[in-house]
C-alpha cells in the first residue's frame, strides 16, 4: 500500500502555511528566517512530487536551484540580522520600521 | 404716425430737419482741424514740458485758445457769405479702420449748427482762459490747469465738429475725462498736508469720479445707439445714418430704441434726470471750470446729440416725447433745488440743469423746438458763464468761501461784479431785452403748441419753471449783494474776509460777456436771423403750417414776465427786507428735500450702488470659495487620498509580509478561476 501522491502535494501546502503563519507572527528575525526556510522547502517538496507526477525530472532540477538560492539567501539574511543586532541591540522584527511613511 | 394721443399733429410733419451731404470744405474752412490740433497740441507741450514751463504756459493756453476763437470766426465770416443751401461743408481727415463690411472715416462737419457751437465753445472758452490767468494766480499747478483747459476745447471741437457718430463718441469721451482731470484738480494733497486739505482732496476726487461713473453710464446709451446704426444701416456716419432715418430704411421700433438709447446718452452728459446728481459735486473744481464746462459746453453737448439726431427723433414720436417729458421733469427739479442750497455754486449748477432742461425741452418738440433749443443754448453759453465767473469773482474777494449766508450787501465793495452779475442775472430772468427773454420766452411758445392735452401740460410746466427761475436767481442775487452785510469775522473759522473788486484780467471777460448777455439774444432775434441760420439744419418751420399756441403769444409772454415779477419780488421780500438767518434753519420736507438733491444720491445707492457693491462681493466671494475653493479642494482631496494610501507604509516587515501574501492568493484565485 503506497501513499498517494497527493498527500504529498497536501503536506507541501500545511508546511507552506506554517511557514508563512511563522513569517505573520513571530517577531524574532531568526525565527522570521527559519520560517521563510520551511516555505522555501515545502515548495522544494511539492516540486519534486509534481516531478514524480509528470515522469520527467524537470521539477527535480527547478528543485536544485532553489536549494541553491535558499543558502544564499540564508547567508545574506542572517549577516543582516547580525549587523541590525550589532546596533540596535535586538532582533525584534518590529523595530525596523524607519521606512514607516 | 401714432395713435399717442399727445403726439404732434400730422401738420407739423411737413417740416422736417434736413439732412444735406457735405460739400468739400475749401479755403479757411479746410484748415478747420487746426481748430482742434492746435489746442491739443499746446495741452501736450504743457503737460510734457512740466515745472519748465510754469512761467509761460498758461500763455501759450490762452495763445492757443485764441487762435481756436480767431480761426473759428474767420470759418464763421467765410460760411456766413456762402448762399444758404451750400453752407454745408465736409473735411474728410482720413480712413480709421475698416472691419467687414463696415469703413469708418474720420471727418469734419462745418453746418450752421456745428459752427454755432464752434464759436459758443471757442470764445467763451478763450475769455475764461484769460480769466483763469488771474483766477489761478496763486496756484502752483496752474500750467497743469491750462493743458487740461486746452486739451477740453480740442475734444469739445471733435465733439461738434465730427461728421459721424464715432467721431462724436471721440471727443465726447475725451470732454468726460477733461471734466474728470479737471472736478478732481486739487487732489493732490499728501500725507503732510492738514487734515482738512487731505479731507477736500479726498472729496474732490471722489466728485470727479462720480462725474465720471455717471457719464459712462450714458456712454452706455451712445455705443448702444452705434451699435444698432451699424446694425441696421451699416455705418454711424450723419451722411448716412440720417438719410436713412428719414426716408424708411429703418423701422419705427428700431428708431425709437436709437432715440431712447441716445436720450439716455444726453441725459448722462447733460445732467438730465436721472443722472443729475453729479453736476453739483462737480462744483468742487475750480470756478472758471464750472463756468466753461459745467455751465456753457460740455452739459450742452446732450442737446447738440439731440438736435443733431433730429431726423431720427422725427422718425420715433415717443422717443422725442420722452426727451421732451426728460426735459420738463429736470427743467422743474432743478428749479425746486436751486431754491433751497445756500451754497452759490450748487444754486447756478441746479440752475443750469434746470435751463438745460428747457433746451431739451424745446428739442423733444420737434423741429419746431430745434432751433429755439440752441437759441438759448448760444445765449445761456453766455450768461451762465457770465454768472460763474462772477461767482467766482465772489469767490476770490470773499476768501474762497461760497456759502450765501455770510454774504450780503456786497454791491459797495465790488462793483463791477455787481453790475455785470445783475446783467446776467436779467438775462437769465427773460426780462426783455436781455438776451435770455428772446430764447427762453419762443421755447415756452413752442411747449404750448400741439393737440390735445401735451400742449397744457408741458406748457404749464414750463410757464412755472419760469417763475421758479425768477425766484431762486433772485434770491442768489439778493443774497450774495444786496441786504445787510454777514460777512465773518475773526470770531468765525473762515475768519475775517476784506471784499474788494478784482483785477482786470478778471473783470474785463465779465464786462464782455455781459454785452453778449446784453444783445445777443436781440441781435439774433432781428428779421429771425438765427433761426434762418440754422434752417440748413433745423428744417424751415413755417407759423402757418406747424400750428399756434393753444394760448395767444403775446398771452403766453404776458403771463411770463408777470411770473418772473412775482419771483422777483418774493425773493425781495424774503431776502431783502427780512434779515437772512446766518445758520441755516430747519424747514418744511420740501424745502429739506431741496436741501439734499431730492434724495437723488440715496435713490442712486439704494438702487445702483448697494446692488452693484453687493454683486462685486458675490463676485469676489464666488471667485474665492467657488472656483478657487474647486481647485483647491481637488488638491486636498488628492493630498487626502495619498495619506489614506500612505497609511499602508507602517515600516513593519511583517505588514508587508502580509501583503505579499495577500496578493499571491488574491492572484492564484484569479489564476484558478480563469481555467476552471
Amino acid at each position: 500500500m503506497s501513499v498517494p501522491v497527493t498527500a504529498y502535494v497536501v503536506l507541501a501546502g500545511v508546511l507552506f502555511t506554517l511557514g508563512a503563519l511563522t513569517v505573520l507572527l513571530r517577531r524574532n528575525a531568526i525565527i522570521e528566517l527559519m520560517g521563510v526556510e520551511l516555505m522555501l522547502n515545502a515548495v522544494n517538496l511539492a516540486l519534486v512530487t509534481f516531478s514524480r507526477m509528470h515522469g520527467e525530472v524537470t521539477g527535480q532540477v527547478f528543485a536544485f536551484f532553489a536549494i541553491v538560492v535558499a543558502a544564499a539567501e540564508v547567508v545574506v539574511g542572517l549577516s543582516i540580522v547580525v549587523s541590525v543586532f550589532r546596533t540596535r541591540r535586538s532582533t525584534s522584527v518590529d523595530d525596523v520600521n524607519l521606512l514607516k511613511n | 404716425m401714432t395713435a399717442s394721443p399727445l403726439a404732434l399733429s400730422a401738420g407739423l410733419l411737413a417740416t422736417q430737419s434736413v439732412v444735406g451731404a457735405a460739400a468739400p470744405a475749401t479755403g479757411a474752412a479746410a484748415l478747420a482741424w487746426l481748430l482742434i490740433a492746435v489746442p491739443a497740441l499746446s495741452a501736450a507741450l504743457l503737460l510734457l514740458a512740466g515745472r519748465a514751463a510754469d512761467a509761460w504756459g498758461h500763455w501759450l493756453g490762452v495763445a492757443a485758445s485764441a487762435f481756436s476763437a480767431c480761426l473759428g470766426l474767420v470759418i464763421l465770416v467765410q460760411v456766413l457769405g456762402l448762399p444758404a443751401a451750400d453752407r454745408v461743408l465736409g473735411v474728410d481727415l482720413w480712413r480709421w479702420f475698416g472691419a467687414g463690411d463696415l469703413d469708418v472715416h474720420l471727418g469734419l462737419r462745418l453746418d450752421p449748427l456745428s459752427l454755432t457751437f464752434v464759436v459758443l465753445v471757442t470764445c467763451v472758452g478763450f475769455l475764461i482762459h484769460v480769466y483763469s490767468v488771474a483766477y489761478m494766480a496763486h496756484d502752483r499747478d496752474r500750467r497743469r490747469f491750462f493743458a487740461y483747459l486746452n486739451f477740453f476745447i480740442a475734444a469739445m471741437l471733435i465733439l461738434v465738429l465730427g461728421d459721424s457718430y464715432i467721431a462724436l463718441f471721440i471727443g465726447w469721451e475725451g470732454v468726460g475725462l477733461a471734466s474728470y482731470l479737471l472736478i478732481g484738480f486739487w487732489n493732490t494733497a499728501d500725507a503732510d498736508a492738514p487734515q482738512a486739505e487731505q479731507f477736500t482732496s479726498r472729496e474732490n476726487a471722489a466728485a470727479a469720479k462720480k462725474a465720471f461713473i455717471m457719464n459712462r453710464i450714458g456712454d452706455v446709451g451712445l455705443l448702444a445707439a452705434m451699435m444698432a446704426c451699424i446694425a441696421q444701416v451699416g455705418s454711424v456716419a450723419f451722411d448716412t445714418v440720417l438719410p436713412a432715418a428719414q426716408n424708411g430704411a429703418i423701422s419705427t421700433g428700431w428708431l425709437t430704441a436709437i432715440g431712447f438709447f441716445l436720450l439716455l446718452a444726453a441725459c448722462g452728459k447733460s445732467a438730465q434726470f436721472p443722472l443729475q446728481a453729479w453736476l453739483g459735486d462737480a462744483m468742487a473744481g475750480p470756478t472758471p471750470v464750472s463756468a466753461l464746462i459745467h455751465a456753457a459746453t460740455m452739459v450742452t453737448a446732450g442737446v447738440y446729440l439731440i438736435v443733431r439726431s433730429g431726423a431720427i427723433f422725427e422718425g420715433a414720436p415717443d422717443a422725442q416725447l420722452a426727451v421732451a417729458v426728460v426735459g420738463a421733469i429736470t427743467l422743474v427739479l432743478g428749479a425746486i433745488i436751486g431754491c433751497a442750497k445756500d451754497d452759490m455754486k450748487k444754486v447756478l449748477a441746479a440752475s443750469t440743469m434746470s435751463q438745460i432742461g428747457y433746451m431739451m425741452l424745446g428739442a423733444g418738440l420737434g423741429p419746431i423746438g430745434y432751433a429755439f433749443a440752441i437759441f438759448h443754448l448760444l445765449t445761456h453759453g453766455f450768461f451762465k458763464a457770465q454768472l460763474f465767473l462772477g461767482a467766482g469773482s465772489v469767490m476770490h474777494a470773499m476768501g474762497d468761501q461760497v456759502n450765501m449766508r455770510r454774504f450780503g450787501g456786497l454791491r459797495s465793495a465790488m462793483k463791477i461784479t455787481w453790475i455785470t452779475m445783475g446783467i446776467g442775472w436779467l438775462a437769465i430772468l427773460g426780462i426783455p431785452p436781455f438776451s435770455g427773454f428772446w430764447s427762453k420766452d419762443r421755447i415756452i411758445e413752442a411747449a404750448f403748441v400741439g393737440d390735445g392735452a401735451r400742449p397744457w401740460i408741458l406748457g404749464t410746466i414750463a410757464l412755472l419753471g419760469a417763475g421758479l427761475t425768477a425766484f431762486y436767481m433772485s434770491r442768489l442775487f439778493f443774497m450774495i449783494f444786496h441786504g445787510k452785510a454777514r460777512w465773518t469775522t475773526a470770531k468765525d473759522i473762515e475768519g475775517e474776509v476784506h471784499p474788494h473788486e478784482s483785477g482786470w484780467l478778471m473783470t474785463l471777460p465779465l464786462v464782455i460777456l455781459s454785452i453778449f448777455s446784453v444783445g445777443l439774444g436781440g441781435v439774433l432775434s432781428v428779421g429771425n436771423t438765427f433761426v434762418s441760420w440754422l434752417e440748413p439744419v433745423t428744417g424751415h418751420v413755417d407759423h402757418a403750417t406747424q400750428g399756434e399756441p393753444v394760448i395767444p403769444a403775446t398771452a403766453i409772454m404776458i403771463g411770463t414776465l408777470a411770473l418772473v415779477i412775482v419771483g422777483v419780488v418774493v425773493a425781495w421780500a424774503m431776502y431783502v427786507r427780512r434779515d437772512v438767518p446766518t445758520v441755516v434753519q430747519r424747514s418744511n420736507a420740501l424745502v429739506e428735500a431741496a436741501r439734499h438733491d431730492m434724495y437723488q444720491d440715496t435713490v442712486n445707492e439704494a438702487v445702483a450702488m448697494r446692488p452693484g457693491q453687493g454683486l462685486v462681493l458675490a463676485a469676489g466671494a464666488s471667485d474665492r470659495y467657488v472656483v478657487d475653493g474647486a481647485v483647491k479642494g481637488l488638491a486636498q482631496g488628492t493630498a487626502a487620498l495619498g495619506r489614506l494610501a500612505a497609511r499602508t507604509e507602517s515600516g513593519y516587515v511583517r505588514s508587508y509580509a502580509g501583503y505579499m501574501l495577500g496578493g499571491t492568493v488574491l492572484a492564484l484565485i484569479a489564476v484558478l478561476a480563469s481555467r476552471f
